[in-house]
């Protein structure tokens, strides 16, 4: 018999197999809901489908009735818009570092022990500094993302920057290059996709700090209307916008990767080879 | 380049030791080798072929003694004077074959961004084609080194280090991993850009046939002194230095080698290989 290790689903299998938890979670929580609803209508917990459509109304295609706005979009946009100015800001500050850290000795020397004390303080733990420091404002929320991201990516970058081949530099050298040249054409267009990939990887870490900094001191966001509505206990509020926030994440890891494979070909035929 | 009597060598070695501490890598290393010469080295695995590599290239310094390059003491870091090959890494996977070649003439003109633009370009990239086509990889121009074979991507090293117009050009096993109908056209490749461009080659191969085949100059690194106690009191030396130029020489030196016993340095097989290379 074929050892499991060796079988291959089919593909229609394989799409089957993929939805299957999908579905099976989808029906335990109808099932559970019904249950519930069955014994008390006004259950709040496990809200139906039902409320699940009229709350997505109410926050999406209805003006709130006090402010006037569409609250999901004015939550989506206030959220990625800080979401992408911490990451971006971080990623930059990544590649710099990074690169610099990674190539330079006496760059290395005073920031690389710097940068690893800085990675293992515990962001949470100094966002009430964040505050007092820069107020309530958009400035703390975007300073939890960098200071919660940037250690992690600059020591991932340093450490992709080590991993390219001594071979390559070697070469440039031999081809007449400075430091300068040898790290704007050969080291800095190779590391671009690898930051794509540190972006990716932390992105999740982002959200979680964006949200963390909306919780506690916001006037809107995502993060911030799922605290609040968490206070009249609305379950058919707080999951759309959960479900909300995983569909924002996926699209945007989508749109990496697409970016990555369309402008580094190199980078990704490189990967396959091994 | 200012004129240099033919009878100034272009590289040599006076008292040239390496050592890591305790370990002795090289000891008394006294060599010379005049332009043109085509250095085969061969040697068993970590007897300093290597390191010796490595101090011509600038990757590593002597402790003592002196390397001499037209009889000046050589950068300690790699520079233009020495084009490398090395086995596997010697090309830039994010530039097409095309850019990889004239990389070294963008470096030389633009000190700010390493990269030209406009007309300038269009002039390297002709000069980078020719030399692309001189390697056989004209119609690979706009490929990445990821969708060549182990011998193009070579061939594009090759032609990478030559744009340098080097003094003297280093291949560390430039053909080990390669299949060997491929090395077969490879060595073809490197004979005929010796000769042409008039190089002065040094190539480290684990293959004596190889190195017999390519080289007009064989050096077999090995211990000449051991001491069973204590095996990194010792470094190796050239222990042959062998004229390989004409079919005479090389007969001699065939029959030289096969005479050696220490097995480390050149099996019974390589010997078996040797005679019928000759």
């Amino acid at each position: 018999m074929t050892r499991i290790i060796n079988r291959q689903p089919a593909p229609l299998g394989r799409l089957v197999l993929a939805t299957l938890p999908f579905i099976l979670l989808a029906l335990v929580y109808l099932l559970a809901s019904d249950a519930r609803l069955a014994e008390n209508p006004s259950d709040k917990l496990l809200p139906s489908m039902q409320s699940f459509v009229e709350a997505i109304n109410r926050m999406a295609f209805e003006p709130s009735r006090r402010t006037g706005e569409y609250l999901l979009w004015v939550d989506t946009w206030a959220s990625i818009k800080r979401l992408f100015t911490g990451v971006g800001i971080s990623a930059a500050i990544a590649l710099l570092i990074g690169v610099a850290n990674g190539m330079i000795p006496y760059a290395r020397a005073p920031l690389s022990p710097l940068v690893r004390a800085l990675s293992l303080v515990p962001p949470m733990a100094i966002l009430p500094i964040l505050f007092i420091v820069f107020g309530l404002g958009e400035l703390s929320k975007v300073m939890l993302i960098i200071i919660g991201i940037t250690p992690i990516m600059i020591r991932d970058l340093q450490l992709r920057t080590d991993a390219l081949p001594e071979e390559q530099l070697i070469k440039a050298q031999t081809l007449g290059a400075n430091s300068w040249q040898l790290i704007l054409r050969v080291v800095l267009p190779q590391l671009l996709p690898r930051l794509i990939e540190a972006v990716r990887l932390t992105l999740g870490s982002a959200w979680l700090f964006l949200i963390a900094a909306e919780a506690i001191a916001s006037t809107e966001g995502l993060g911030y209307r799922i605290f609040l509505v968490r206070r009249y206990l609305s379950m058919d509020v707080i999951l759309p916008y959960v479900l909300w926030i995983t569909l924002l994440a996926f699209i945007t890891d989508y749109l990496l990767q697409l970016l990555s494979k369309k402008a580094y070909p190199w980078y990704h035929a490189q990967l396959g080879e091994k | 380049m200012s004129e240099i009597p033919s009878i100034q060598p272009i590289i040599e070695a006076r008292q040239l030791w390496k050592e890591y501490g305790e370990q002795v890598v090289l000891e008394r290393i006294n060599l010379k080798v005049m332009p043109g010469e085509f250095v085969s080295i061969v040697g068993a695995s970590g007897c300093g072929k290597t390191t010796f590599l490595n101090l011509l290239l600038g990757t590593q310094q002597a402790t003592r003694g002196e390397l001499l390059l037209d009889g000046q003491a050589l950068d300690p870091e790699p520079s233009p004077e020495r084009g490398i090959v090395f086995q596997k890494y010697s090309v830039f996977p994010h530039m097409t074959a095309l850019e990889n070649v004239m990389l070294a003439d963008e470096f030389a003109q633009s000190a700010l961004f390493g990269r030209v633009w406009g007309s300038a370009r269009k002039a390297l990239g002709k000069k980078a084609m020719a030399m692309l086509e001189r390697v056989g990889l004209g119609h690979a121009a706009s490929r990445y080194p990821s969708e060549l074979s182990g011998g193009m991507q070579q061939r594009l090293a090759i032609a990478q280090a030559l744009m340098k117009q080097p003094r003297i050009l280093l291949l560390d096993e430039p053909f080990g991993a390669l299949d060997p109908g491929i090395r077969k056209d490879m060595h073809g490749l490197i004979q005929q850009l010796w000769q042409e461009q008039q190089l002065t080659i040094f190539m480290i191969t684990h293959d004596l046939q190889e190195g017999f085949k390519l080289g007009s100059r064989l050096w077999v690194f090995d211990k000449v002194r051991h001491d069973p106690q204590q095996p990194e009191r010792f470094g190796a030396q050239v222990t042959f230095d062998l004229p390989l130029a004409s079919e005479g020489a090389k007969q001699a030196a065939a029959e030289q080698l096969q005479q050696v016993s220490n097995p480390t340095t050149i099996s019974k097989e390589q010997q078996h290989d040797l005679s019928n290379a000759v």
